[in-house]
């Protein structure tokens, strides 16, 4: 049985693209938890969908063009996201409105380009869900690369990300730029949805930017311990995700998202059991997600 | 005493549309001020001009004898309205605090010990040390507003600007809000303060600033609550009573009538007496 167990996780590393779907999975989907902490508090959820799909539109183009994927896909992916910024800033139009009509108008100009060469079809199929054997080494050094910069920008932008995110009106009073750290975010967002891209699948990255961030702020309410926690459960899904689909033969991307939303119905199922079954302290955590009702005695809440 | 704020000729806005015209006035180290007017009279304008995050488009703003040059370079504290706050966004009273030093606090992402130190003395001042850990949605009203003075006091400021600090809490809540500030402002801190309660707020006030886009007055509640200048300011009817000593605003003209015995309407310009 303990033979059985072991073979179950090391047969899969015989093969190299396992080895690389493992580590890119286990790093995109850690750098989407955390960077999905910010997607989700900063109510930009639909930004991250439609951010997915314009970056669909920049990868047809290289992949047509023959350019590199990451360049042109970046690019792409920074430009819509500086548009969409721009757009809502003009009141005239919602900002869910201007961003369905840049990101599907760049979704579409992708799949009109599909639509006239039919070989590239089975590619991107990959590209809208995932694959595993996408993964080459090039793409393992890029995304481990990419982690490292994210990081080490989280690191040392965390104060001025925190309050942008939590109180942008009032964070410009304190001498925080937040001109300049929105359009570091714009790029710390279009820089996490191409990595992800061949991993996670175009359709689907939206959900492993806010599944974790949802499932973290289940479990506590300070913002760092989120931050942590969000990042440790993407990576988590990621990594069984990959098992999972390997052995299930079901596409990377859907596995790791179906994996999530699991974690997130046992999650939620264990708060709501909480609130109702006298299981120790609670902390109004989950009633501050759910509603009030059920918060302990012992907070005097508004 | 020196001025601690000064506008002169100021006219201030969005988009090239001023919210404030031509506003001149001095406020002197150590006042008490509320600011009062309309909705959409420039109240929170006037907060944010002197923050520096509104372009002034005309005239010169001097916080302490300095030139308001950009948004975070006033040495002051803000406490921004409680109804924006989002009271769902996971994050505990201490980390909000501490985001007074946001960008004073080098570049980790931890507190250096001198700042958490400093939290928990202000904490500690305003009551609400036992409270650090939680979620700010798991306090009182009158623990949340402490929670957003305590940052706005991580600045280490001699400036407190507050925005509404009283609109939509229960009465016990703003006496304990105003009791606060009235003990700030005694240790020799400046305290503004926007405000829609002409009475239960702005009548306890040493000085008031009555605004309508311009300056209409400033002055004590004896000199601005009269008829001529609250009328100015409201564009409406506005009747004065003085009541034990203090004047008090008759906001509902029929409640003005009542307080009158139904007596005929004699216009707005006079101040009434009741005993």
């Amino acid at each position: 049985m303990e033979r059985t167990t072991l073979s179950t996780f090391t047969d899969p590393l015989s093969y190299q693209f396992m080895q690389h779907a493992l580590v890119a999975a286990t790093l995109v989907g850690g750098l989407c938890g955390m960077i999905g902490v910010y997607v989700v508090l900063r109510r930009m959820s639909y930004i991250g969908h439609g951010m997915s799909h314009a970056v669909f539109g920049g990868a047809v183009v290289g992949y047509v063009l023959g350019w590199n994927f990451y360049l042109v896909a970046g690019g792409w992916g920074f430009i819509s996201a500086l548009l969409i910024n721009q757009v809502t800033r003009r009141r005239q139009i919602g900002a869910d409105a201007a961003i369905g009509i840049i990101t599907t108008a760049s979704f579409a100009f992708g799949v009109a380009l599909i639509s006239r060469g039919k070989h590239f079809t089975r590619n991107f199929d990959a590209a809208l869900f995932g694959n595993l054997l996408g993964i080459s080494r090039q793409d393992l050094y890029l995304i481990a690369a990419t982690c490292l910069v994210m990081l080490v920008v989280v690191f040392f932008l965390y104060k001025q990300l925190l309050f942008v995110t939590f109180d942008p009106e009032v964070a410009p009073t304190y001498g925080v730029p937040t001109g300049p750290i929105d359009v570091v975010f714009a790029l710390i967002l279009a820089a996490t949805i191409i990595v992800s891209i061949k991993i996670m699948g175009v359709t689907l990255i939206a959900a492993s930017l806010v599944i974790p961030p949802v499932i973290a702020r289940l479990l506590t309410s300070s913002f760092w311990k989120i931050l942590i926690l969000s990042t440790v459960l993407g990576a988590v899904t990621g990594f069984a995700g990959i098992y999972i689909s390997y052995y299930q033969n079901v596409a990377s991307g859907a596995t790791i998202v179906l994996l999530a939303a699991a974690m997130f119905v046992v999650v939620m199922m264990g708060t709501v059991l909480r609130q109702y079954l006298p299981l120790g302290r609670v902390d109004g955590r989950a009633s501050e997600v759910i509603g009030t009702a059920a918060l302990p005695p012992d907070l005097d809440v508004h | 005493m020196s001025a601690i704020v000064t506008l002169r000729n100021v006219s201030a806005g969005y988009d090239g549309r001023p919210a404030l015209e031509d506003v001149t006035l001095e406020i002197e180290q150590g006042q008490f001020v509320g600011v009062l007017g309309p909705s959409g009279s420039g109240k929170t304008t006037l907060l944010r001009t002197l923050l520096g995050t509104v372009p002034v488009q005309r005239g010169e703003v001097l916080i302490d004898g300095r030139r308001v040059s950009g948004a975070g370079r006033t040495p002051a504290g803000y406490v921004p309205q409680l109804q924006t706050v989002d009271w769902n966004f996971p994050i505990t009273v201490e980390e909000v605090v501490l985001l007074g030093r946001a960008m004073n606090s080098g570049v980790l992402p931890w507190p250096r010990r001198e700042d958490r130190e400093r939290m928990y003395g202000v904490l500690e001042r305003l009551g609400i040390a036992a409270y650090a850990k939680r979620h700010i949605r798991a306090l009182s009203g009158g623990q949340q507003q402490r929670v957003f003075l305590a940052r706005a006091l991580m600045r280490d400021s001699k400036l407190l600007l507050l925005d509404e600090p009283t609109t939509g809490v229960d009465i016990a809540t703003r006496d304990d809000v105003l009791h606060l500030l009235g003990e700030l402002n005694r240790d020799g801190v400046t305290i503004i303060i926007t405000t829609h309660e002409l009475n239960a707020v702005a009548a306890h006030l040493p000085s008031i600033i009555c605004l309508n886009r311009r300056l209409i007055a400033h002055g004590s509640p004896e000199d601005v609550f009269t008829p001529a200048i609250l009328g100015r300011t409201y564009n409406a009817s506005m009747h004065v009573v003085e009541h034990d000593g203090m004047r008090l605003v008759a906001e509902n003209p029929h409640l003005s009538q009542a307080l009158r015995g139904n007596g005929p309407d004699h216009g707005a310009h006079h101040v009434e007496h009741v005993h």
